[in-house]
């Protein structure tokens, strides 16, 4: 169901005073559910926000539905859904007014009703938005995010600070929305949202994309499995290293917890118990991981993501 | 919280409301944010018609010859559009701003200029409310208003763009705290030196001077020149007015920060 790009991104630049927060990033994104990952400040935000029509790029070009979101932002602005980081709602506004009236602004919006119930924001009741769990203002910016039946929702870390079962529901959502033929971008600190959600993932950092793929491909990537074990504190790496094939890297990540990456077959994991064996050592929780996003980001950026 | 949805009630279908649906409901929305919040209440209704039963009562302030109902209710009227346009709208979207409704409604389909008409009718509306109260309790106590009701109409409007403006300007250009605060001082300050219920003549002539040249002081003594003493059209005071009516607003529109 591949068709014209839903946003393309070209050579971006934005600076805020002498601080560059996008750094000639390029970005495409196909109809599906696009995630774009980055540690805080890698410019994820700036660059949704730009796509969004708020801001003027200082170069480069973005296209979002095939229209220019500044010059043409009016006839952008019906067929986007957005959900900002935070806020966006009058504080002395109840949950249903406030998406009844954002359905208002709207020719053809979804049932307010069922959208309440399948975000159980019927329980908000007459409660004004101030005095919301920061879960139900989530859930409710996600619902004024919808509620227009856009053709593409940008959200802006939707799950952040959820409890499990109601980021459950919106990655449901999420998903209905996809199968709908409804596009998402996404901003997101979790790994596993984006490997749960996305068909397309784009690693940002420092204002530029340094990776992309499907997830599959991304953990792919580095061609390379992990066997990670756990054994007494400083134990020597070098040595190890010596026993294992020219290729490989081990590396004591935390006190005790080891991690050896490079081919990882059965013979790699021989080496590993018997040299574990002539040191005295148990290799506790001794797995063979295949790569996860964290791992690649990790690699990628040497920076945790949150 | 996972009712299934039947397949396709997501299919997207966008468009944007007819615009005048779209503006109705913001300005109804606006109307009921304002009514719901009690400060606001306190400041639009309960000040002014207090100062009216008040010093209209108790011979506290030296309301001139005449009946004092007559120096207080243009006085009064000119503070209840003060309020609302001025000390309400300014606090209210200050906080707007603050808490991102300015900045999520930008990328509604409802226009800027759209959403600035429907605060503008939000603020029509409540001082519609207003003057409705104001001009029933001033009868009550034997108010006898003259003069051109369109000359009153006029000041009323170009009153309310002027204090539209400077309350905009302040709400899109500082904090909403700061707002918050400089827009109640300045509400008691012009509340006491604009001539709403102390007339200018008690002040020194080089004060007065300046003074008058205030919108609150403009708006009052326009309205008490036509509706106690049945004057024509007050140019003067009309021309004041519109002065800061296009410099506020066009002070607003240049410098108004969304976010």
């Amino acid at each position: 169901m591949r068709s014209d790009p839903v946003v393309q991104v070209r050579s971006l630049v934005k600076r805020y005073g002498d601080k560059t927060a996008v750094d000639g990033l390029d970005l495409v994104a196909e109809a599906g559910v696009t995630a774009v990952l980055g540690p805080n400040g890698a410019g994820k935000t700036t660059t949704i926000e730009i796509c969004e029509g708020y801001r003027k790029p200082d170069s480069g070009s973005v296209s979002v539905l095939g229209l220019d979101p500044v010059r043409e932002g009016a006839a952008l602005r019906p067929r986007i859904g957005v959900m900002l980081q935070s806020g966006g709602v009058y504080s002395g506004a109840r949950a249903d007014e406030m998406l009844r009236h954002v359905a208002k602004l709207h020719a053809h919006p979804l049932d307010v009703d069922a959208l309440i119930e399948r975000l159980g924001l019927g329980s908000c009741g007459r409660t004004t938005y101030r005095r919301l769990s920061g879960g139900q203002q989530q859930r409710l910016a996600l619902a004024m995010a919808v509620v227009g039946r856009p053709e593409l929702v940008f959200l802006d870390e939707p799950t952040a600070g959820l409890d499990p079962q109601a980021r459950r529901a919106t990655w449901e959502l999420v998903r209905d929305l996809r199968v709908d033929g409804v596009s998402t971008i996404l901003t997101t600190h979790y790994m596993d949202e984006a490997e749960q959600l996305a068909d397309d993932v784009a690693i940002i950092d420092t204002g530029r994309v340094i990776a992309r793929g499907t997830p599959e491909e991304l953990c792919r990537g580095g061609a390379e499995n992990t066997l990670r074990f756990t054994g007494r504190p400083a134990l020597d790496v070098a040595s190890l290293l010596k026993a294992l094939p020219a290729d490989s890297a081990a590396v004591e990540l935390t006190p005790g917890a080891y991690r050896v990456s490079g081919k990882v077959d059965p013979q790699l994991l021989a080496t590993v118990t018997s040299w574990c064996a002539q040191h005295g050592v148990m290799p506790d929780r001794i797995s063979v991981e295949r790569h996860t996003l964290e791992d690649v980001f990790l690699e990628l950026t040497g920076k945790e993501l949150r | 919280m996972s009712v299934r949805t039947s397949p396709g009630a997501y299919a997207p279908k966008p468009g944007a409301a007819p615009l005048p649906r779209m503006i109705a409901a913001q300005a109804v929305l606006e109307t009921k944010m304002l009514l719901r919040n009690g400060e606001q209440l306190l400041l639009t209704v309960v000040i002014p018609a207090l100062l009216l039963v008040l010093f209209g009562s108790v011979d506290i302030v030296d309301t001139g010859e005449g009946k004092a109902v007559d120096f207080l209710a243009p006085g009064v009227l000119a503070l209840a559009v003060m309020s609302t346009a001025f000390t309400g709208q300014a606090i209210a979207t200050g906080f707007e701003r603050r808490y991102g409704v300015l900045k999520r409604l930008a990328v509604s389909p409802l226009p800027r200029w759209g959403l600035m008409t429907a605060k503008t009718l939000s603020v029509l509306v409540t001082e519609v409310l207003q003057i409705v109260l104001l001009t029933v309790i001033a009868f009550s106590m034997g108010w006898s208003p003259h003069g051109n009701p369109l000359a009153v109409l006029l000041l009323l409007v170009l009153g309310t763009a002027a204090f539209s403006g400077l309350g905009l300007l302040m709400a899109g250009t500082l904090k909403a705290e700061a707002t918050l605060a400089a827009a109640n001082l300045v509400f008691l300050l012009l509340l006491v030196g604009g001539g709403v219920v102390v007339s200018l003549d008690k002040f020194p002539d080089a004060a007065q001077s300046v003074l008058g040249l205030l919108p609150i002081a403009a708006l009052s003594d326009g309205l008490r020149d036509v509706l106690q003493h049945g004057a024509g059209v007050p140019w003067v005071d009309l021309g004041i007015l519109a002065g800061w009516a296009v410099l506020g607003l066009g002070a607003a529109a240049r410098f108004f920060r969304w976010e």
